[in-house]
């Protein structure tokens, strides 16, 4: 086995970020690094060097789904590891993030007011009102916290739902900055 | 020492396989996630400018953890020649 580098325990990222943001949302604005990282990376790199090496998540799918024994270790269906599959849920992952941007520019508007939940599964809305006093920073910047972390919760709710299905880091496969890094990384190439 | 060399200084008494068991990456699937890249105890796979994984087939000891590790399952076994 490889000898163990600073970077194969970035696993424990995920754990302090849903665990600040369960405290006081506004840490859900860190989660921008992870947006952000992996597009510089290669778009001046050339590389996925961030899946490769860095991506807390794929580092935590593989410690519990690995290590603990948390995954049946099964093929994913074929039409999962399509082509149509990842770009499909890419374009559809995306839109749900605008949706949210456009959620923040209303409150930002003053044409809603600030919804204190998590929306998890684009569905669900889970009260979060504990992690936020009012007030704080302006009304759209705690909106864009809470829709932000519940993009986060929603992609490593389904990442684990995959995980224990199929292979321990299967989220990789569909995973939409994982499809634009590799898309970035061809055009480049 | 190689195989091959000790099997020439003893005259060819050695017997071994002229075949060998490697990975093979399917490269239009790849996802260049770089799980494989990670098992490898040979380091034998790296990820070519970040579109797929690349096995050094000299290098490849043919263990298969790779096989069992990509989360697409589009890396088999299969013989070539040594």
């Amino acid at each position: 086995m490889h000898k163990k580098k600073w970077y194969d325990y970035l696993w424990i990222v995920t754990i302090i970020y849903f665990g600040l943001g369960f405290f006081n949302i506004l840490f859900a604005w860190l989660g921008l690094i992870f947006f952000c990282t992996p597009l510089i990376i290669a778009a001046v790199g050339g590389s996925k060097a961030y899946c490769n090496r860095y991506c807390d998540r794929g580092q935590f799918f593989s410690l519990i789904g690995g290590r603990f024994g948390l995954s049946r270790k099964k093929d994913m269906p074929k039409w999962m590891r399509s082509k149509w599959f990842r770009y499909g849920f890419l374009v559809f992952f995306f839109a749900m993030f605008f949706l949210m941007l456009w959620n923040t520019w209303l409150v930002f508007d003053g044409a809603a007011n600030l919804r204190e939940v998590v929306t998890l599964l684009w569905t669900f809305k889970l009260p979060w009102n504990w992690a936020y006093t009012a007030g704080t920073v302006p009304p759209w910047a705690a909106q864009f916290a809470f829709g932000f972390y519940g993009v986060m919760l929603t992609s490593t709710v389904l990442g684990l739902i995959t995980m224990v299905l199929f292979k321990p880091r299967s989220w990789c496969v569909y995973c939409p900055m994982g499809t634009m890094t590799h898309l970035i990384c061809k055009i480049k190439a | 020492m190689e195989t091959a060399e000790i099997s020439k200084i003893l005259g060819g008494s050695i017997s071994q396989s002229d075949r060998k068991r490697i990975s093979k990456v399917e490269r239009k699937l790849c996802v260049a996630c770089g799980c494989c890249a990670k098992i490898c105890p040979v380091s034998a796979i790296r990820i070519h400018k970040g579109i797929y994984a690349q096995i050094n087939e000299e290098k490849c000891a043919g263990c298969a953890k790779c096989v069992a590790e990509c989360p697409a399952s589009i890396i088999s076994m299969a013989e070539v020649d040594r």
